[in-house]
């Protein structure tokens, strides 16, 4: 296999990776002291220049993301938070989960530079409810790094002093949504907000917030330690550095790949992930989490796992990087249904075109499923679909709609034949798995 | 979106409660003064807050919401809004073991149906989801972030992996006489997976 740079999964699989003493012999925390000597604008200037973009979702440029905040004297005395986003609750992304239990000290080293270049003095770190075990292990890792001086008053010398915190979700997709997980950590419900203002400017507790993903945070002291020409280096122009990769669905070896951004679909495929099952050939993958487009066959021989090229060539998203292959055993009908049954459930509700779209949906897929539909029925599904996008208060709504018009256009004759078999009073099609 | 918040006077109606008194010792108001000194309003530690209540009672009847409001100097009203948000906030009693097993794509490819199918049967599951005994109470979740090794489920605090009807019966055989098994974790500390089907 090809020789690649581990930067986020460099000492994954070392024993006791998760603990202090390891890491450090691994270099833990060298990046911290360096950012630490170095002014808040330089650590910035670094992290905008290689180009990292943020791996919860949308891509964004991160070093971008920190200038946003207002400087001190637009702020009205308050202070800014940093807010590490660990709700990892995509359909298909896991990746997160890994960073945190095997290496947490890159994530708390991460938050440490990111903290001092924003001018935070406490973060935290907001996990959905079902990592309660990761919470632990991550509460062990603070103590050792309280324990140490590497978090609490002056660290390293510097003058910094810095808190950071873990805080518990109780099972709620949307809170992964960057101003529902504000709304849920300040005590509400999690419901989004309206956007503008943008946390950067008015966020948690009124005061200026920068969200940002595991997997952001985890890169940066790599790219602090070793300079962000070396990370521009790795992948392409402008998708540059390493991304994880959650694999999952009918692979000899689902698991969690980092592999250079613009590596070609069919390598991560047959390479990392071990190819298809014997005899089986392929019918779709959703390449980055359940929200985003599904791609054909021919699109993903085509394809790249870099923003660009996933959405040059099918219309798609690297989205979280979770990546879901279907093989030709599975129902395309059933494998939306399912989907949409997770997005009726997971809408907060303050939207109708959301609320109530999401319901539509899946309730006519249900009937399609059951060979209960007709064409009628299929066309009002495209045409709830087509009335979400840029309707409703956050992205969730659209999360919704991409995987109904995608597959619907892309894999159309499978839910005509759907209609036509119930014309016929045919038995309805295969289960998604048998 | 939650609509449990029925549930609650009912099952209140029906005089279920929590068991013990429904007070705080000496320790665990310490433990909560910690707790709320993280955060820069009260507000804020409502959710750490309900989860020390549930691990304590197990469950959060009214009463409970009632103290969590009390403690932190909020409205029942205002608890009772976020209790009832979470769906992992428990609302009425569940078995011994409360089983989530996710039903989402990843782990329906690799036949979660089945599996989860099987676990009914095994224990004999009501509709509500309930075992004769009380012991035991499923769920079927949405993703829980683990579906490069599905089919997965959540049983209380940790996380089953590369489920089998097999691996299953041993899972549950063991807690049916009180004695879990240890838990799983070496699965999370590898990254790659040979699947079960
Ligand atoms: C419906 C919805 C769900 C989301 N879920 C997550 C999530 O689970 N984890 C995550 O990091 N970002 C999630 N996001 C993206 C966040 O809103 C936010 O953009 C991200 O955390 C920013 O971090 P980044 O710039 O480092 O990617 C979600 C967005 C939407 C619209
Ligand atoms: S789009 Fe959906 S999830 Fe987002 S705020 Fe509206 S109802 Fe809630
Ligand atoms: S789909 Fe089952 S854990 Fe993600």
């Amino acid at each position: 296999m090809d020789v690649y740079p581990r930067i986020l999964s460099r000492i994954w699989g070392v024993p006791g990776s998760h603990t202090l003493a390891v890491a450090e012999q691994h270099g833990a925390y060298n990046a911290a002291r360096k950012a630490l000597a170095m002014s808040p604008a330089e650590v910035t200037d670094v992290v905008l220049k290689s180009g990292l973009r943020g791996r919860g979702g949308a891509g964004f440029p991160t070093g971008r993301k920190w200038t946003f905040v207002p400087p001190p004297e637009k702020r009205g005395g308050k202070p800014v938070y940093l807010l590490c986003n660990a709700d990892e609750s995509e359909p298909g992304t896991f990746k997160d989960r890994f960073c945190m239990w095997n290496d947490p000290h890159q994530l708390i080293e991460g938050m440490i530079i990111a903290s001092h270049a924003l001018g935070v003095r406490r973060a935290y770190i907001y996990l959905r409810g079902e990592f309660e075990y990761v919470q632990r292990r991550l509460d062990e890792a603070l103590a050792e790094a309280y324990a140490k001086g590497y978090l609490g008053e002056n660290i390293f010398g510097s003058g910094f002093s810095f808190d950071l915190y873990t805080h518990l979700g109780a099972g709620a997709y949307i809170c992964g949504e960057e101003t529902a997980l504000i709304s849920s950590i300040e005590g509400y419900k999690g419901q989004p907000r309206l956007k503008p203002p943008f946390p950067a400017v008015k966020g948690v507790w009124e005061s200026p917030t920068i969200v940002n993903n595991v997997e952001t945070l985890a890169a940066v002291p790599w790219i602090i330690e070793n300079g962000w020409e070396a990370y521009k280096a790795i992948g392409t122009e402008q998708s540059p550095g390493t991304k994880l990769f959650s694999c999952s669905g009918h692979i000899m070896k689902p698991g969690v790949y980092e592999i250079p951004l613009g590596t070609p679909m069919m390598d991560l495929l047959n390479k990392w992930c071990g190819g298809l099952r014997p005899g089986r050939t392929l019918k779709a993958i959703i390449p980055g989490g359940s929200s985003v487009p599904v791609m054909t066959p021919a699109e993903v021989a085509q394809a790249n796992m870099d923003y660009e090229s996933i959405n040059k060539v099918a219309g798609s998203y690297l989205g979280s990087g979770g990546f879901i292959v279907m093989d030709d055993t599975t129902d395309m009908v059933d494998a939306l249904t399912n989907l949409l049954r997770f997005y009726a459930h997971e809408s907060c509700g303050q939207c109708t075109p959301c609320r109530e779209g999401s319901a539509w949906m899946y309730n006519i897929l249900c009937r399609l499923r059951d060979g209960l539909a007709t064409e009628d029925d299929l066309v009002a599904l495209r045409d709830l679909a087509d009335n979400i996008h840029s309707r409703t208060i956050c992205f969730f709504g659209a999360s919704a709609a991409m995987p109904v018009q995608s597959f619907v256009t892309k894999f159309r004759d499978e839910f005509v034949a759907r209609v036509e078999s119930a014309r016929a009073g045919l038995p309805a099609g295969l289960a998604v798995a048998k | 979106m939650s609509h449990d918040q029925k549930s609650i006077h009912l099952r209140d109606m029906h005089g279920l409660t929590v068991q013990g008194p429904v007070e705080w010792t000496e320790e665990e108001k310490a433990e909560i003064a910690a707790i709320v000194a993280k955060y820069p309003t009260q507000r804020s530690a409502i959710m750490p807050v309900l989860w020390k209540a549930q691990r304590k009672w197990g469950w959060l009847q009214f009463e409970v919401l009632k103290l969590v409001a009390a403690t932190l100097s909020l409205k029942p009203s205002e608890v009772m809004e976020v209790a009832t948000f979470y769906t992992m906030f428990k609302k009425e009693p569940t078995g011994k073991y409360l089983i989530q097993a996710c039903h989402t794509l990843s782990c329906a490819l690799l036949g979660a149906d089945r599996v989860i199918r099987h676990i009914e049967t095994k224990l004999q599951l009501d509709e509500h989801g309930n075992s004769p005994d009380g012991k035991f109470t499923l769920m079927r979740v949405e993703c829980l972030a683990a579906c490069g090794s599905g089919p997965m489920m959540q049983i209380n605090d940790d996380f089953y992996e590369l489920l089998t009807e097999q691996k299953v019966d041993e899972i549950l055989d063991a807690m049916a006489a009180d004695r879990p098994l240890p838990v799983p974790r070496p699965e999370v500390d590898q990254w790659t997976y040979t699947p079960v089907s």
